[in-house]
């Protein structure tokens, strides 16, 4: 789960981590009330999207006009198709130097691996490709947490005047990468400006699979994945005209991939997960379906333990609300069973994921 | 025999009293898996499906002597039935439990020593026809032969598993390592176990979006002497979306199909494009 530039701020600032003073506004009056107590501002749209700066939806203001004129105008901006709801309102630092520091899993090391650099800003990702040598990366034991001489090097090799200050934030960011589950922190830039140093940005990643233990809750959004994810499955909106239900992510992947492969294009990918009774096909059903531009679906269960005579019987409860043709591969307990339940009703079967995705794109294409 | 386990396997079933864990027990026990205990703390002096059942794995450990576990305890609680299993002298851990929390198994492979293997978290298991299986891939589908199968998945391991039994090429040891970010064993590991397995003459690795762990496992391939076929899924997926596994996401601009494809093709290692091309490329190099 990704936060929001302010409240991944806000923990940092909890942290010890030195933050500029801001306030969050949803309209320009209060853009411009924060203004007037904190002077020179910046104006930064609250959106999960990168290349906010260059997409126009950070402004420097110098007075309380400026700041709501500037406030009005990123309100009514969409970035990557974002609106934008919440500004953050925060006090002006004038960078000096503008470095990097984040701390992310090693995925092939199995530990947490830290990556500093001095030259941060937002060509960061530019620095990575062009100059790799100018990224510093450190590993870290998860059993013994950063020791001091890490975070001591990785700042001498940043700024060595205030190497100290540095190593404090490298510190803290990494207590909040542990406490708050997270598989992701950044600060970039920490910069260094005449009041010090302050992380002018912040971006936090906490693990879904710790949610449990954490206290931060996602903003609901009312979308297909959200709906999905509540009932215990996994779903991802893509452009194509074929719905997909697929027990297991692995065969859902796969059968997206045979899709492509005899040339049609899958809408969504969708995981029920292990042990779907027809309760679960139904409401998988209801939301791939909800999806206007469907041609087909294709139904490609590999259960094992799976009843397929409980799949059967959700697909066929939901076939009145169905418009578009099913394509149905089913391997499990009780095979014979769900086929005949399913044969009455003329849905072709398949008995592989590549025979069930030929059929697919196939009927997909009668149909146009 | 096979790789990681055999006949004389003692297995512990951690969390045997739980739904999952006793139906999986059962199924296991059917297939001819010597179970010896099982562990849920609280439940002790109980039986499962004629089982004992024990409230520590030390317990477990005095009165059965197991030398493998399986875990089916819920994500909460996970990391903690490892490290117990580890500190029991466990040589193969199987975690099976999906959704465990990220740091909680960067701090468990940072403790294993390496006279305790662990399969996943968040996999389907282990199993060698004939002799043994750990976990829960289907019964029926297996068939005892001489091809190695090492994958990221579960569904999918069972549509490869299945596939290849129907086509009369049977299974020395088919493996799954786990779909998150962090798991225990690699593909390299695997194939090393592999290798040196004089029963298995070649092996299918079935890897997919995100990280780079079919990349980690180029060098060890090219340095085998048996034939390696591999499949990638995830051809499909959009970037900075989760795909199900919680590892399988391509992110900054690394860990896509593609560039894993093209990254084992250039090594020379055989790509099939479906799994019936497993199939026919299997049956071109044991011919």
């Amino acid at each position: 789960m990704k936060l929001y530039e302010y409240a991944a701020k806000e923990i940092f600032s909890g942290a010890g981590i030195p933050v500029p003073r801001g306030n969050i506004v949803t309209s320009a009056d209060e853009a411009g009330e924060t203004a007037k107590k904190m002077g020179a501002v910046v104006i930064k749209a609250q959106v999960m999207a990168g290349g906010r700066g260059k997409a126009g939806g950070i402004a420097k203001s110098s007075n309380p006009e400026e700041a709501s004129r500037n406030a009005q105008r990123i309100l009514g901006m969409s970035i990557k198709g974002l609106p934008v709801r919440k500004l953050l309102v925060e006090e002006y630092k004038k960078p000096q130097i503008e470095m990097y520091i984040g701390i992310t899993i090693d995925r092939k090391s199995r530990c947490p691996i830290i990556m500093a650099s001095s030259e941060g800003g937002i060509d960061i990702e530019e620095t990575a490709r062009e100059k790799p040598q100018k990224i510093v990366r450190m590993h870290v034991n998860p059993l013994t947490g950063i020791h001091s001489y890490q975070a001591r090097t990785l700042a001498y090799s940043l700024d060595k005047k205030n190497a100290s200050a540095i190593a404090d934030v490298i510190t803290k960011l990494y207590r909040v990468f542990t406490e708050y589950d997270c598989t992701l922190v950044e600060i970039n830039p920490l910069a260094l400006t005449t009041d010090g140093i302050f992380a002018l940005d912040a971006k936090m990643v906490i693990d879904d699979n710790a949610l449990f233990r954490q206290d931060a809750k996602e903003e609901e959004t009312g979308s297909l994945e959200e709906l999905a994810k509540k009932r215990g499955m996994s779903y991802v909106g893509l452009d194509g005209d074929i719905g997909c239900i697929v027990n297991g992510a692995g065969l859902a992947m796969a059968t997206l991939d045979m899709i492509a492969f005899y040339g049609g294009h899958a809408a969504n990918f969708m995981d029920v997960r292990a042990g779907a009774d027809a309760e679960q096909v139904k409401t998988a059903l209801g939301i791939v379906s909800s999806n206007r531009n469907l041609k087909a679906i294709i139904i490609n269960i590999f259960g094992g333990i799976t009843r397929c005579d409980e799949v059967a019987r959700g697909v066929v409860e939901m076939i009145p609300e169905i418009k578009v043709p099913i394509v149905i591969r089913l391997t499990g307990t009780n095979e014979s069973e769900g086929r005949i339940m399913l044969g009455k009703h003329g849905i072709t079967m398949a008995s592989s994921t590549e025979e069930a995705a030929r059929k697919v794109v196939e009927l997909g294409h009668t149909d146009k | 025999m096979g790789i990681l386990i055999n006949k004389d396997t003692r297995l512990l079933v951690q969390g045997i009293t739980g739904s999952v864990g006793s139906f999986q027990a059962k199924q296991m026990k059917d297939f001819g898996t010597g179970i010896v205990a099982g562990v849920t703390p609280g439940k002790g002096g109980s039986e499962v499906h004629g089982i004992p059942v024990f409230d520590s794995v030390k317990e477990a450990v005095d009165e059965a002597d197991p030398n493998a576990s399986v875990i089916f305890v819920p994500p909460q609680f996970a990391a903690d039935a490892i490290f117990e299993a580890a500190d029991s002298g466990m040589e193969l851990i199987v975690c099976i439990t999906e959704g465990i929390p990220v740091h909680d198994m960067m701090r468990v492979c940072a403790y294993l020593k390496p006279q305790s293997r662990l399969l996943g978290a968040n996999c389907p298991g282990i199993t060698a026809p004939g002799e043994s299986k750990i976990g829960i891939m289907p019964n029926s589908i297996h068939l005892p032969g001489n091809i190695g199968l090492v994958s990221r998945s579960g569904t999918l391991t069972y549509e490869i598993v299945d596939l290849l039994s129907k086509n009369g090429l049977g299974q020395s040891t088919s493996v799954g390592i786990g779909g998150d970010p962090v798991t225990g064993m690699s593909f390299a590991d695997i194939l090393e176990l592999f290798e040196e397995d004089p029963k298995t003459h070649a092996v299918v690795l079935v890897g997919e979006i995100g990280g780079t762990a079919e990349e980690d496992s180029i060098e060890f391939i090219r340095g085998m002497s048996k034939p390696v076929i591999s499949y990638i899924v995830g051809v499909s997926a959009p970037p900075g979306k989760t795909m199900g596994h919680a590892g399988a996401i391509v992110s900054a601009g690394s860990g896509s199909a593609l560039e894993k494809i093209a990254a084992l093709e250039n090594a020379g290692v055989t790509v099939a494009k479906s799994p019936a091309d497993i199939v026919k490329r299997l049956n071109y190099f044991l011919r």
